[in-house]
């Protein structure tokens, strides 16, 4: 893998107009990689998802340089219909269309930041591989009180042109205080064994509210990791829905850091999953100061041989006191060869805090299922009434009805 | 200074922290292979048992020290320990407690078991181990009309060689971890048990170990094999000098149950804690693990955890008989500088088998405490179910608590229900207790009683009386 990464890297480089310096800092985190390689399940965090072993297994020999001189023809039949909302398109990796349409055009700016590199802590060696291979990143700066009026739905749009590439993805967004976005990401692939490497980096002001929604719907045979990380100031509100359901697998990571007085950070999750997929979401909230808040709710549907996996994690500060951290993950395993692996983890340095987490799993409670054939309804109504049940509890509490209503439609969720 | 002040010191000090003149017998200090030899041969053991310590040897030699666990420690230097040490009078072995050095006897009495007295009063068979050597089994004649046997593991070698090699490594095997493999080359002495098909144990039994000479590390091996049908409580108490240096404790315990057999094993460890600033105190790096291996077994593990530097066990369960169940109750008091990292594996392997999981923990000061469990429920184990709990007391913002469950389920038909809390002691509740006339210290242990109640009362009662106490001690100080 090393010469190919090697050839990758220059081959990528070649293309952009990039500084000395910046060349050096790149070959930096290519040199990281090839020295760490893949995570795999050694690592700690890596326990459940074997990530070299699925590569491996699903993809075989990835290739890391993309084309990226060419546009690619933007297909609206992808777009949402009946929701009016500012785009980014990215296709294949590239970004083709950057679309405020709905917004004041001086609020909003949108920086060149290609050349900087991100470190987050609790990263691991995939950063460094989309540190080396980022072309193209740009930040979003959402202006000092402003609030966007629609919604931002960025579509990750692949297709059959590539096979058995990596695509590498970043983006930063900036809330400036007193501001507001809702942001959906939209997983759209027609593309095959190419494995999505996405880092998007949040930073929130006093007063700032994010809504991130992250929907991988349609089947696909890719494999995704996206790692979010959110700073929050004093009195700024994250809030993350993830629905993990489309792609081969899936690991979604967040890394909350309530830096400020009074932040809170909400992540729900909803995992509906059959065939052999294989999917998780790690979550770690960082409590660094007094009177933060955070909630999370995880629930998964399994059906086939899928597997979840959830690791949740609060960690308390000393300097944290008066903390509230809520975690619940709850699983229904549907068939016998279906499996459920959570690690919920707390970790607590001060003593006057709220924190508390719970996991179940098991099978469709019987009893209710009888319950509701006594009352005339088939075996298969009564599951799916049960099962829809399960889900519209993190879909309730998604808090924007707009962006609720689109999801309960793609989950074909009826009330 | 009035009398109730200097009772009260009295109690924070470590009421064990006295050690014995005796002569001891060492073995040179260093591990290799010519010191596994001179302990087998000291013991007069027979071939085979020499080869499964060179066995576990050659293991232990490509092992590494793990390093994933919370609380980090110096790294151990493990050829500067004595592993063997005995005292000199044990040489010639004595028939009957009469003939035991009145020293040991001494030793034993400031410990609150006085041999002679427990064998005509309590009706408790103790087997004490003292460094490395058991040195009495009372109320042997008792046990031996029922079958049961209940004698150092030294001995059970020599008088029952089928059975130990039967079972000793069966759970946990020559290849398993680092601490665990050491102990299997080196290990000194320890209890044996064994319950015949049928019998129920009339008595409670127990083992009280102590840590005497500076430099030794202890490693005992308890065996506890619970035939058809049978049922056995066992206890376990622990004791050490107060020493300045850090001492390593790595004893393996197994235990089998058969089909219908139930095990019950209760451990109070009281092991020096170091002082206050955390110099010295006990490693308590133990193993222990049961297997459910017949139908119907039950294996159920109790632990009140308040003593050493450093305590790092997860007493295991393996549920392979179906309908076996496992059950684990602890609780784990740290003060001042103490870290503990425990809990407990629990693995589903046969149909409906069933686990429960309490653990209570306590941290004050500025200890650091962990709980760290498995579920692991595996696609065979059909209509199984675990429930578990485990909540966490805080007092005073310098220490930590923390909690890393692992919850793995392969099956559909089986159930895993976890919770955990974290939460200080109320206002409201210390205000409630003193509005009644309890001083702040008495509320505290009140309340932290009433936290652990349910861990308690699994407790033989002796011991319940004996934990309450200790409870109460281990939190001196941490209020106000």
């Amino acid at each position: 893998m090393k010469e190919q990464l090697q050839k990758d890297f220059y081959n990528s480089i070649k293309n952009l107009s990039l500084s000395q310096k910046d060349i050096e800092i790149k070959k930096f985190c290519l040199d990281n990689f090839i020295d760490k390689g893949f995570p795999n399940k050694k690592e700690e965090d890596w326990k459940f998802s074997d990530l070299n072993q699925i590569i491996k297994n699903n993809i075989g020999e990835l290739s890391f340089h993309n084309d990226q001189a060419s546009t690619n023809k933007v297909d609206t039949s992808v777009f949402v219909d009946g929701l009016e909302h500012n785009k980014i398109v990215f296709i294949n990796g590239r970004i083709e269309k950057i679309d405020f349409e709905y917004e004041k055009k001086d609020q909003i700016e949108i920086i060149d930041q290609s050349e900087t590199i991100n470190e987050f802590e609790n990263s691991n060696s995939l950063s460094d591989l989309n540190n080396a291979f980022t072309n193209k990143c740009f930040k979003i700066l959402v202006k000092k009180g402003y609030q966007l009026a629609k919604p931002l739905i960025i579509y990750h749009t692949t297709n059959s042109k590539i096979w058995s590439k990596n695509i590498n993805l970043r983006l930063n967004f900036e809330l400036d205080k007193d501001s507001s976005l809702r942001l959906i990401d939209l997983f759209n692939d027609t593309s095959e064994k190419n494995f999505l490497n996405i880092f998007y980096n949040f930073e929130l002001k006093e007063n700032a509210v994010l809504k991130n929604y992250k929907v991988d719907k349609f089947e696909n045979k890719n494999i995704k990791y996206s790692f979010n990380n959110i700073d929050q100031d004093k009195n700024s509100i994250s809030e993350t829905f993830i629905l993990s359901s489309g792609s081969n697998f899936s690991k979604n990571e967040i890394n909350c850091n309530l830096n400020g007085v009074y932040a809170s950070a909400f992540v729900n999750g909803v995992f509906s999953l059959n065939n052999d997929k294989h999917h998780e979401i790690r979550s770690i909230i960082n409590h660094l100061t007094e009177n933060t808040k955070s909630y999370q709710l995880i629930k998964s549907v399994l059906e086939q041989s899928s597997k979840a996996v959830y690791q949740g994690k609060i960690f308390v500060n000393s300097d944290a006191q008066k903390t509230d951290g809520y975690q619940l993950s709850k699983a229904i395993l549907l068939n016998k060869e279906s499996e459920f692996n959570a690690k919920p983890e707390l970790e607590i340095y001060a003593d006057d805090v709220k924190c508390s987490h719970g996991s179940a799993s098991g099978s469709l409670n019987e009893d209710s299922i009888f319950y509701l054939m006594s009352r005339g309804l088939s075996y298969q109504q009564s599951r799916e009434l049960l099962i829809n049940g399960f889900l519209l509890d993190v879909v309730e509490k998604i808090t924007d009805s707009e962006i609720k209503n689109l999801i309960k439609n793609m989950l074909g969720i009826k009330e | 200074m009035d009398n109730r002040q200097k009772e009260i010191n009295n109690l924070k000090d470590y009421k064990y922290g006295f050690s014995t003149d005796i002569e001891n017998i060492q073995a040179p200090k260093g591990l290799n292979e010519d010191v596994i030899k001179f302990i087998s041969n000291i013991k007069k053991e027979p071939e085979w048992m020499l080869e499964f310590r060179l066995k576990a040897f050659e293991r232990f030699k490509v092992l590494k020290e793990p390093d994933w666990q919370k609380p980090k420690f110096p790294k151990i230097d493990y050829q500067d320990l004595y592993y063997y040490s005995a005292p000199k009078s044990m040489k010639d072995k004595p028939k009957s407690l009469d003939e035991l050095d009145p020293k040991l006897l001494e030793t034993y009495k400031k410990l609150g078991i006085p041999l002679q007295e427990q064998a005509r009063l309590n009706g408790i068979a103790v087997d004490a181990v003292f460094d490395s050597v058991s040195v009495a089994t009372t109320f042997k004649d008792e046990l031996t009309k029922q079958g049961i046997i209940f004698c150092p593991i030294s001995e059970a070698i020599q008088s029952y060689p089928e059975l130990v090699k039967k079972y000793l490594g069966s759970v946990i095997p020559t290849s398993d971890h680092f601490f665990a493999t050491l102990n299997s080359a080196v290990f000194t002495d320890g209890s044996f048990v064994y319950i015949p098909e049928g019998v129920r144990c009339p008595m409670e039994l127990s083992t009280y170990f102590r840590i005497n000479a500076s430099n030794t590390g202890q490693f005992e091996r308890t065996l506890i094999i619970a035939d058809k049908g049978s049922y056995v409580s066992y206890l376990e108490g622990c004791t050490a000098p107060m020493r300045d240096e850090n001492q390593l404790h790595a004893a393996n315990v197994e235990l089998i149950a058969l089909d219908d057999a139930e095990i019950k094993y209760s451990t109070v460890q009281n092991w020096y804690p170091g002082d206050q600033d955390g110099k010295g105190g006990i490693y308590n790096f133990v193993t222990k693990r049961g297997l459910c291996k017949g139908k119907n077994s039950k294996i159920s593990w109790t632990q009140v955890e308040t003593g050493s530097a450093i305590t790092w066990k997860y007493p295991s369960c393996i549920l392979k008989g179906d309908n076996s169940v496992g059950e684990f109750y602890s609780i784990a008091i740290t003060n001042n500088h103490q870290k503990a990292d425990t809990g407990t594996k629990m693995i589903h392997l046969g149909k409906n088998t069933k686990s429960k999981i309490i653990s209570k923990g306590i941290s004050a000061g500025s200890s650091d405490m962990t709980y760290r469990g498995l579920v692991d429920i595996s696609s065979k184990a059909k209509n199984s179910t675990n429930y578990t709990q485990c909540d966490s007391l805080l007092m005073g913002n310098k220490c930590g608590a923390h909690t890393v469950p692992y919850i793995k389920n392969k099956n559909s038909e089986s159930n895993i229900a976890h919770e955990a809390t974290t939460s200080k002691i109320s206002e409201e509740q210390l205000h409630y207790c003193q509005q009644r006339g309890l001083n702040p210290e008495e509320a505290v242990g009140l309340i932290v009683n009433g936290f652990c109640k349910e861990v308690l009362q699994q407790l033989p009662m002796e011991f319940a009386v004996e934990a309450q106490k200790l409870v109460g001690i281990s939190l001196e100080g941490s209020v106000g």
